[in-house]
């Protein structure tokens, strides 16, 4: 199958392909395990940000359902890891379905507002729903189980291996979705929306679909991440997390296809190393978005791609 | 005891009188940020912790300079209003020819870097402030009990607010400020300083957060997440009110307010949400919200 990579983005992809080999074996698997989930977390705001220019606030509903149905599954119904983040994927595009068909017809800031507001509702249910969110407390003590019920993934190096098919996976088929000819109309609607319609594209069910699609990687990530931590609250399914999507997204370099790896591994990093300074990581947070806006809107790949003049 | 639909009616009238508190604060937010976005284009995200600077800051004056409240409101405003003007000049006016999602990114840092500034020197838990003398003590309507700061905070949102729609509707000021939101180009060159203009107008929307800031220091706890608490719904409102309205800002505000306050009487853990589901059904009716026009 030709995934149409680019001689650079050829090199880049055997240089991610040997990072996540290798990275096991320098730093704690779970934090690489959690780059890789928000990695493909942000890859699905990457196909709304950088496809479409639609800036989403409320990517976190995806995400947090996607954890609480692979928690819940997993750990009360007993089902197995793969058909857990089956079926995070299903739900969370399920809610897309709902949602996008509500708000894919507002252009930028409706857009953000109303994906903020839907956030927001779900959030709520989160709260609310106890008996399957667990409310407050979230749920606990995810097992994560056998993979189709032989291969046992209680060690730490199984789930690596799993966590990183997953991520490679998901980063092909969104690499492969865009230079498919659905991927050329979508690159199209952003270039200049009304000469695509006057070519008779149905532009929003393209965007529909493209929604839809982000919404189905959240879920994919948060449920994997809730297996990787073996706990899953409120935490993800706040709007923090939507912003910290966006955060990495915009680090990494919108619209780029590794982008999304580099956000991430700066996000989680900086999380990790400035935790002991309380409220500043905050602060930092904010500093890196007026930053970002102001200065560095290509973000770090984007940056590496002109100073290489190449596309990554 | 007088019920209706099976509550008393005291209840009813005690949450419809919250309902309209906390109506005021999203009417007199919802209005600066719809004015700022109306001329700027800009959805200012900054808004709810500038909201909260605002009750620091009346918080500040009192505690570090002795100037009571009656001070802190007129001053508070003009501090936070200023402080708006150094971030249009030195951050905000070098995005106005980029993306419009660009605004949004660089406010929500912005509230970031202010929200977790504040948490850091104050801490989560945040400081107390107490209604001046004048306006303690409560007065007997007959029916309820009326707490005379809650008066006065409806009143002064109401007299705010009115002053704001007439001063943008229907003064020659408010008719430049249209004109120039409408085309900026053809205001500029009857020798407008549209860029001067469009400073102003932003330090006046953000100096009214910072004016509702002063008004809800006695009223919540003065703490560095008052301002994110409340900015969600605060949008939900604008965008039911429709994009750039003043009145339906205004309107909404106060509307959803009160759906809040009886939501909180028959379903409690809805009052958190209803504002979002309102917005849902509205945007399903009318896309562009209740007064604005698509754009």
């Amino acid at each position: 199958m030709n995934f149409g990579f680019t001689k650079a983005q050829s090199i880049g992809l055997m240089l991610m392909v040997l990072a996540i080999i290798l990275a096991p074996f320098f730093f704690y698997p779970i934090v690489v395990m959690q780059v890789m989930c928000y990695a493909v977390f942000a890859m699905g705001a990457n196909l709304l940000m950088g496809s479409l220019g639609l800036l989403s606030l409320g990517q976190a509903a995806y995400f947090g359902l996607g954890g609480y149905i692979t928690g819940y599954l997993v750990q009360s119904l007993g089902l197995t890891p793969e058909l857990g983040i089956i079926a995070a994927a299903l739900g969370a595009g399920a809610l897309g379905t709902l949602f996008g068909w509500l708000v894919i017809r507002r252009q930028t800031i409706y857009f953000a507002m109303i994906t903020l507001a839907l956030a927001e509702i779900v959030y709520f249910f989160a709260v609310q729903a106890t008996r399957f969110t667990g409310g407050e407390n979230g749920i606990q003590g995810i097992p994560r189980g056998a993979l189709f019920g032989v291969l046992p993934l209680a060690n730490d190096r199984a789930m690596y291996a799993l966590v990183a098919v997953i991520f490679l996976a998901c980063f092909l088929f969104v690499h492969r979705i865009m230079h498919s000819p659905f991927g050329q109309v979508v690159k199209a609607i952003r270039e200049n929306e009304p000469r695509a319609i006057s070519l008779g594209y149905k532009v929003e069910q393209y965007k529909w679909v493209a929604f839809i699609l982000a919404a189905m990687l959240a879920g994919i990530a948060g449920g994997t991440k809730a297996m990787v931590m073996g706990i899953e609250t409120l935490s993800d399914v706040g709007s923090a997390a939507s912003g910290l999507v966006v955060l990495m997204v915009l680090l990494g370099g919108i619209g780029t296809i590794f982008g999304p790896l580099i956000g991430a591994l700066i996000v989680v990093a900086m999380q990790y190393y400035l935790a002991p300074f309380g409220a500043w990581v905050i602060v930092i947070q904010g500093v890196i978005f007026v930053a970002c806006v102001l200065v560095f809107r290509r973000g770090v790949i984007g940056e590496l791609a002109v100073r290489l003049k190449t596309a990554l | 005891m007088l019920m209706i639909f099976g509550k008393p009616l005291p209840l009813l009238f005690g949450q419809l009188l919250l309902g309209i508190i906390n109506g005021s604060f999203y009417a007199m937010l919802s209005m600066g940020l719809a004015i700022i976005f109306g001329l700027l284009r800009i959805i200012n995200f900054a808004h709810g912790a500038l909201f909260m600077v605002g009750a620091f800051v009346t918080w500040g004056l009192l505690t570090y300079l002795s100037l009571d409240f009656w001070w802190a409101l007129f001053l508070a405003p003009v501090i936070v209003g200023a402080f708006g003007l150094l971030l249009e000049r030195t951050l905000i006016r070098r995005i106005y020819k980029l993306d419009i999602l660009y605004g949004l990114l660089l406010t929500f840092g912005l509230a970031l870097i202010l929200q977790g500034g504040f948490t850091n020197y104050f801490g989560s838990s945040g400081v107390s402030y107490n209604a001046p003398d004048a306006l303690s003590g409560v007065v007997n309507l007959g029916f309820m009990y009326l707490p005379v700061y809650r008066g006065f905070v409806i009143f002064a949102a109401i007299l705010v607010c009115g002053a704001t729609w007439f001063l943008i509707e229907k003064t020659r000021l408010g008719a430049l400020l249209r004109a120039a939101t409408a085309n900026p180009g053809l205001v500029q060159s009857f020798g407008v300083n549209v860029p001067r203009l469009i400073a102003l107008t932003f330090a006046f929307g953000v100096g009214l957060a910072g004016l509702a800031g002063v008004l809800a220091a006695p009223l919540y706890s003065v703490n560095p997440n008052m301002g994110s608490d409340l900015i969600n719904t605060v949008f939900a409102v604008v965008v039911i009110g429709g994009m750039g309205s003043i009145g339906g800002a205004i309107l909404s505000g106060f509307a959803l307010g009160i759906i809040e306050g009886f939501t909180d009487v028959f379903y409690p853990p809805g009052s958190a949400v209803v504002v979002f589901v309102v917005m849902a059904i509205v945007l399903l009716a009318r896309p562009a919200g209740l007064f604005g026009k698509l754009a």
